[in-house]
Order: structure tokens, then sequence, then C-alpha cells
């Protein structure tokens, strides 16, 4: 592909009358993964939910390439086309596991889920394509019929992610996705999802507050303060010559980046 | 011998928007041109930005102004304006970077890390992995180690895991910041051998080098960073 996957294209969100996001534009292209980070307030997970179609926008418009390559925007696609992006083309990795999981039914039917809503019948393929997966984000075989009530926060973060990638999505979104976890459990988990990311070629716009889980995993930042995207440049960059007064601070404000 | 990289009117300076908005001007008209299988040390006391011109041509660092060429695949691009997925397309085929220190990601074994680079541009894993042991061992890293991650090693052992990687693929362009700090006679020894080789195989090579017989050893040419500045004063 020669040309973006996802742009968004000065898109702005309104929330009676308070400005949640401002003028926002940016390309997101094949195998990037884009950090956005900011204070809370800054108003980056209203954008990841504007991108999302999770919310609709005040102005502006998301245009996206669809596999057979039109690149279209998201408030003209039919209501198939959007079903599609949701369940198979995209994933969202929330920060809460319980939002994206569903609690009541067990770990295989939460990844199995996914493949059957792209059409996959059959009961085998599905069992052992859940197992793959369990096996890939480090989840034992044998947990597999247990519900994720019965997991630990690390590993239904993990399954959430499972449940994400099983139908090879193009692009990921992810709120915080190490947000509620101690830090020994980030640490593992941001490991897994780095190696995830690279060996499958993902696109993903992260959401964090954490500059070291920015750092980990994306190829370039997007800085927001108020709504604005006041800076933007490759990850290494942004964090060891950071430019606008707002991402000075931000980064000097962290022990060890 | 062919151009391959290509700087003019080079500016950089920072500003420290917490510190009173503070200027601390680093370079303000630099030029530089560097040709295929050169090796050119960059000299001059601390303070003088000799790290800094290393990560103004890797992109870790955002020129002020001014222009910096390379020789990408084909074509000439201008790092100084370029696209974060161009600068990223850069550093995986045409310029490598060992830096000072190694950075460590916690579970990710010395093997991976240095095998990274080539898998990075394709090569096929059990290929990558083998040159990468092959690396581990001239540096004379312990095969038992090789499987662990490099955060319980020693100052030394990172550094050689971290040159392992910075010549696990070959580059046109390497730039190298210290290298030999903290490495004994030996591994220094097979540092400045590799260094060597990847120059008679083409490579432009841009270092810093502290220790004037290792500079001697191996450049080919010197750039004077204090000598530049009192040339404008």
């Amino acid at each position: 592909m020669t040309g973006p996957l996802l742009a968004a294209d000065n898109i702005s969100k309104f929330y009676d009358g308070r400005v949640a996001c401002d003028k926002v534009s940016f390309e997101l292209w094949p195998g990037e993964v884009l950090a956005v980070v900011g204070e809370s307030g800054s108003g980056k997970t209203t954008l990841l939910k504007c991108l999302s179609m999770q919310i609709a926008l005040s102005s502006g418009r998301v245009l996206y390439s669809l596999r057979d390559g039109r690149m279209e925007s998201l408030a003209d696609l039919s209501e198939a086309e959007r079903r599609f992006l949701m369940r198979t083309d995209w994933g969202f990795v929330h920060q809460d596991p319980r939002e994206g999981l569903r609690m009541g039914v067990s770990a295989g039917a939460n990844v199995g889920e996914r493949l059957m809503a792209v059409g996959e019948r059959h009961y085998g393929r599905i069992r052992d394509t859940a197992l793959d997966w369990l096996d890939r984000v480090e989840i034992a075989g044998d947990r597999i019929d247990d519900s994720p009530r019965h997991y630990s926060g690390g590993m239904r973060q993990r399954l959430q992610i499972a449940r994400n990638l099983v139908t090879a999505p193009r692009l990921v979104f992810m709120d915080e996705p190490t947000g509620g976890l101690d830090v020994s459990v980030q640490a593992r988990l941001l490991d897994l999802l780095r190696g995830l990311v690279r060996s499958l070629g993902l696109s993903v716009i992260i959401v964090t507050h954490d500059l070291a889980v920015a750092r980990l995993l994306s190829t370039r930042i997007l800085v927001m303060q108020q709504g604005k995207v006041i800076e933007t440049g490759l990850t290494d960059q942004v964090l060891e010559d950071p430019q606008a007064p707002y991402t000075q601070l931000l980064v000097s404000s962290v022990l060890q980046v | 011998m062919s151009l391959v990289l290509k700087i003019s009117r080079l500016a950089k300076q920072f500003r420290l928007h917490l510190q009173g908005g503070v200027r601390i001007p680093v370079f303000d008209d630099l030029a530089l041109e560097l040709q295929q299988g050169e090796a050119l040390a960059v000299t001059g006391p601390s303070g003088k930005g000799k790290s800094s011109l290393l990560k103004l041509i890797y992109g870790t660092y955002k020129a002020g102004g001014g222009e910096i060429l390379v020789r990408h695949e084909h074509d000439w691009l201008d790092l100084a304006h370029a696209e974060p997925r161009q600068v990223l397309a850069v550093r995986r085929q045409t310029i490598g970077y060992v830096t000072q220190f190694l950075r460590v990601i916690p579970r990710i074994p010395a093997l991976d890390i240095v095998a990274e680079p080539l898998l990075e541009r394709g090569v096929a894993a059990e290929e990558a992995r083998g040159r990468a042991a092959s690396l581990l061992e001239r540096l004379n890293i312990p095969a038992r180690l090789w499987s662990l991650s490099p955060m319980t090693f020693s100052g030394g052992e990172q550094q050689r895991v971290n040159i392992a990687r910075g010549f696990a693929a070959p580059y046109p362009i390497l730039l190298l910041d210290e290298p030999t700090a903290s490495l004994d006679e030996e591994n220094k020894a097979r540092v400045l051998a590799m260094i060597s080789e990847a120059r008679a195989q083409g490579s432009a090579i841009i270092g810093i080098f502290h220790d004037a017989v290792d500079r001697k050893a191996v450049c080919t040419r010197e750039f004077d960073l204090d000598h530049l500045k009192s040339d404008k004063a």
C-alpha cells in the first residue's frame, strides 16, 4: 500500500460548547505505532473515540483505507462496512478489560466469538485457534474454559488482546492498555504487545499518559494539550529533544524515560 | 569514492522553556561531507556538540535549520525535513548508530536484541540469529548469557551487546558514539577491527573516540568542532 491507512482531517469535538478535541489532523501509515500522549483532560481519549467511531465528530472527517484500496470517509460507510471494521479490521483494547471482554462466558468463547462474527462455524477450528491465541498471549491452555472473572488483571488484559487480534485486524486502538496493572505485570504486557505489534506488522494508535509506554511501543508521538496537537515527531526525537514548553514539562516530569 | 552524506548550513540550538527560555547554541553553520569508505573522527572538548552532531544526523535531535542530505537507496533525502516514516526507513537501511549505552528492554534476550535490525530488514529469523550469535561470540559474550535479557549484564557486556547490534546489519553510514569506552584491551582491539572491516566493505563512519590511539587506528580524517567554532569567532 502506498498511502496512509487512516487520516484525520481537521477533526473537532465539542461537549456543551467546551472543546475536547480541536482541529486535529494527522496521517497514520501502515505499520506505524502512534502514541497519543498528554495529561488527563488533554483530549486524547476523546480523539481515540472520534477516530474509532465510538462518538460522533462535531466537524472534520476521518478517512480510512478499506481492504479494497478505497479511501473513504468513515461517516460515508455503509452499515455492513462499518460492522466489518468494528468486528474484524479493527481492534479496540480498553484500559479496563471488563469493557472489552464478555465476563459471563469462557476465555475460549471470548476469543472464538470474534471468529464466529466473521463466519467461522467449525467448532474444532475455533477452539484450536483460540488455544493458539491463548498461548501467544501466555495464557495456559488449561484455562480456556475458565471465565475471565477468575483471571487476574494481567491475564484479563492479555485475553482482551487475544480477542482483538484473532481476526487479524489491520488497525488496533488502545486506551491506556497497561493503566490498571501493577509495574511487573505492566512490563510483561508491554513486551508481549511490542512483540505482537512487530511480528504482525500492526498499525496502532495508543493513548497513554505514560511516556515509558510510548517509548517502548511507538514509532511516533503526538502530544496533546487542551484538545490541540501541540507537537508531533519520531518517538525518540520528541522524548530527547522536545520543542514545545508543555512537552518539555511532560518529559522532565518523568524520572527516567 | 562517492558522496554519501552532505550537511550544509546546519543550525541547532536548545531552548529550555522551563528555565526561563534560555537558549543554548550548539551549531549555527555547520558543513560536512562524507565519502563512502571514509572514517571521520569528530573531535573537540566535551560540550562542543560531538554527540549532538550524531543525534542530528540520526534524527534524534531536530535540526533548527540547514540540510542533512543522505544518499538513501538511490536518492538523496534531506533528513532535516523528512517525514518520520522516511527517517525510520533510513535507520533501517542506511544509517546505523551505536549509542553510548544500551537501551535494555526487560525480558528480551541478548541474542534477539542483536538480531533485531536484521529481522526488521526481513532477514529470516534463523539466519538473523546465526549472525547475531557469531557477533556475540566474536565480542566474547559467553553463550550461556545469550538467552538472558542484558538487564543484569555488566556495563562492558552491555556495551558489547550494543556494538554487536550496531554491526549486525551492514549500513552505508555508521555512527559510533564512543564505542570503545568501558572495554578492556582485548575487546577494544576486536571492536576496532570490526570498524575497519566495515569501512573496507564500503561503510562510511563517523565516530567519537576519546582515546587518541583508537582514533588514529581507525580514522582517516578528523573533524574538529572546537576549531569550527573558533573559526567563526
